[in-house]
């Protein structure tokens, strides 16, 4: 069987023959099993959210090869890859567009991935299978379909945007830090969310997290990376036998470093 | 006083149809500023180019014997193919949008006056079946009514087509290309294709008013379009304030806003009649136009400050 993502030696550099050249990848290797969850930590400019802006194609790498599902992307644009990506920004923001409706958004996410025509942009149908999934979401937004996304609070708009990543079914979802601009409550509530459209879905998915807790508590596999690469690739039983202070433990084995983020420890 | 007495209210109710006239041809050209500035959030000032492109397209195609009517398609295209310029400039070359349409501009300028041969070019309505002229607001009362129904007409069947092509899958796109780039990739879609394309409606829009305008004014001149973009501005700015939380609230809000922008250009040139009226001299008039937009697109901003100021909470 097929890996649902491969990467394959990729490097990437920022700022290259400036004053402000910083290595970002250096050399990550990674293969992801159809249903894998993979969480992933690292200090601050360890090189998570690049690897998944890496695979997303907000930028083109500067050497390697990125895989999904036995396609080659490498070369593909952004919004290319997009067919077979879901994608939730730590920045909920980002992730849905503030001055469109609920359900304008979910059109547009219906359709991730395929030429925009001159049909009419959202169906009937379409909008009572909206209805019900916003249902399963719990938060009332089922009634306010037609409400601008922008009147939504950052909570709301990270379960829209976990829904719209999943209408379409992606190879891969991509969570870029998704509950770190959320507070505790509300970051519990969406990856309480995350995890049931990963179960239902049987997707595929990588979670970049600050949170050593949430990285053991969800998924089956971490993985820890550090300047660049990936140092650190636990899955299965031995992840769930996993406690914080291993990981910290990790961290200063492997990199031969102490871990000096108050953010990750704290958290 | 005496200022006072020289006022003659009976010559500003004469002048009065003939600016409503022209605010409802230029507010095509508004709905070509807010499809730019609204939903794509593009500042474009191509516009200042391709509304006399139009101009000159339509009066030399009329003086060479085609239909004045026909002619207005062919200043769409026109206008359009202005937008594609900025459009591959801004995307394919990577020049920043504003820039890029400040560089069509200028050069239309060189194109307009190759079109025309030189710098204004008559058409007038004794000799061509115009399809508006400003003959035909002033001739009787008969050709008025006709010339307002047909406008009126015209400007709603324009306002439906611009609706039904935002509710489609591509006016989404265009949309959320506006709104948020980051999201609309993501979503999958090609967003410097979508930004060419919103670019080129919004010029074709302006081509079409360009070459309207041409008509009913009975001739295209180079220098036309000089402070276009202002007068778009401030005619998209006028709507809002004037009429957008009644348009936001209504079902096909979109449309109602749309109508608004009309209408915004319809006051704007109401306002400008009625201060020529006042003897303000014409040539101020530019000035009094920006300044007005620079109040109105500064309010909002002010507004919010002042309520950080408060320590008002969102």
């Amino acid at each position: 069987m097929a890996y649902a993502l491969e990467i394959i030696d990729v490097h990437k550099v920022f700022n290259r023959g400036t004053i402000n050249e910083k290595v970002a990848l250096n050399g990550v290797n990674l293969n992801l099993n159809p249903g894998d969850f993979v969480t992933i930590i690292g200090g601050n400019g360890a090189g998570k959210s690049t690897t998944l802006n890496a695979i997303a194609g907000v930028w083109p790498i500067d050497a390697g090869k990125i895989i999904i599902d036995g396609n080659d992307i490498t070369g593909l644009s952004e919004h290319k890859r997009a067919a077979y990506l879901g994608r939730v920004f730590q920045d909920p923001m980002t992730g849905t567009a503030a001055t469109m409706d609920i359900e304008e958004n979910m059109a547009l996410a219906y359709r991730r991935g395929e030429h925009r025509t001159l049909r009419w942009g959202i169906s009937k149908a379409e909008r009572e299978e909206f209805r019900e999934k916003l249902k399963t979401l719990g938060l009332g937004l089922e009634d306010r379909m037609t409400s601008k996304v922008g009147l939504l609070s950052g909570g709301q708009r990270q379960a829209i945007t976990l829904l719209m990543a999943s209408l379409k079914q992606p190879k891969l979802l991509l969570l870029d830090e998704h509950t770190a601009a959320l507070d505790p409550k509300t970051a519990a509530k969406v990856l309480e969310i995350s995890d049931k459209i990963i179960q239902e879905n049987h997707l595929t998915a990588m979670m970049v997290t600050h949170n050593m807790r949430d990285a053991i508590a969800h998924g089956n596999r971490l993985i820890m990376m550090h300047e660049g690469r990936v140092i650190y690739d636990v899955s299965g039983e031995e992840k769930q036998k996993l406690q914080v202070k291993d990981l910290l433990s990790k961290f200063e084995e492997v990199s031969g470093s102490e871990f000096a983020n108050d953010r990750m420890i704290l958290a | 006083m005496e200022y006072f007495m020289s006022l003659n209210p009976v010559s500003l109710f004469r002048a009065l149809p003939g600016s409503i006239a022209q605010g409802m041809i230029w507010g095509i050209m508004a709905l070509g500023v807010y499809i730019t500035f609204r939903l794509l959030d593009f500042a474009d000032l191509t516009v200042d180019g391709s509304i006399a492109t139009g101009a000159a397209v339509s009066v030399m195609l009329i003086r060479a014997g085609v239909s004045p009517v026909v002619s207005l398609p062919v200043a769409f295209l026109a206008g359009m193919l202005a937008g594609l310029i900025t459009g591959l400039l801004n995307t394919l070359l990577g020049i920043p949008g504003i820039l890029a349409s400040i560089l069509t501009q200028i050069s239309l300028y060189s194109i307009n006056l190759n079109i025309m041969g030189k710098s204004n070019q008559p058409v007038s309505v004794d000799n061509y079946p115009l399809v508006v002229s400003l003959r035909y607001v002033t001739d009787n009362a008969i050709s008025r009514i006709v010339f307002f129904a047909g406008m009126i007409i015209f400007l709603l069947v324009l306002v439906a087509v611009l609706y039904w092509y935002f509710g489609t899958e591509q006016g989404h796109a265009i949309r959320a290309t506006g709104c948020n780039g980051n999201m609309a990739r993501a979503q999958g879609i090609n967003t410097n294709f979508i930004k060419v394309l919103a670019l080129m409606l919004s010029n074709g829009l302006v081509g079409l008013c360009g070459g309207m305008y041409a008509q009913f004014q009975g001739a295209a001149d180079v220098n036309m379009g000089r402070g276009a973009i202002v007068i778009g501005l401030a005619a998209v700015i006028i709507g809002e304030v004037l009429f957008g939380k009644f348009a936001s609230k209504r079902k096909f809000a979109f449309g109602f806003t749309l109508i608004s922008v009309i209408l915004g250009a319809v006051i704007y040139y109401m306002v400008y009649q009625f201060v020529l009226w006042l003897k303000m001299p014409s040539e101020d008039m530019k000035l009094f136009s920006a300044i007005v937009v620079a109040i109105f697109l500064a309010i909002p901003y002010l507004k919010e400050k002042r309520r950080l100021k408060k320590g008002v909470a969102k």
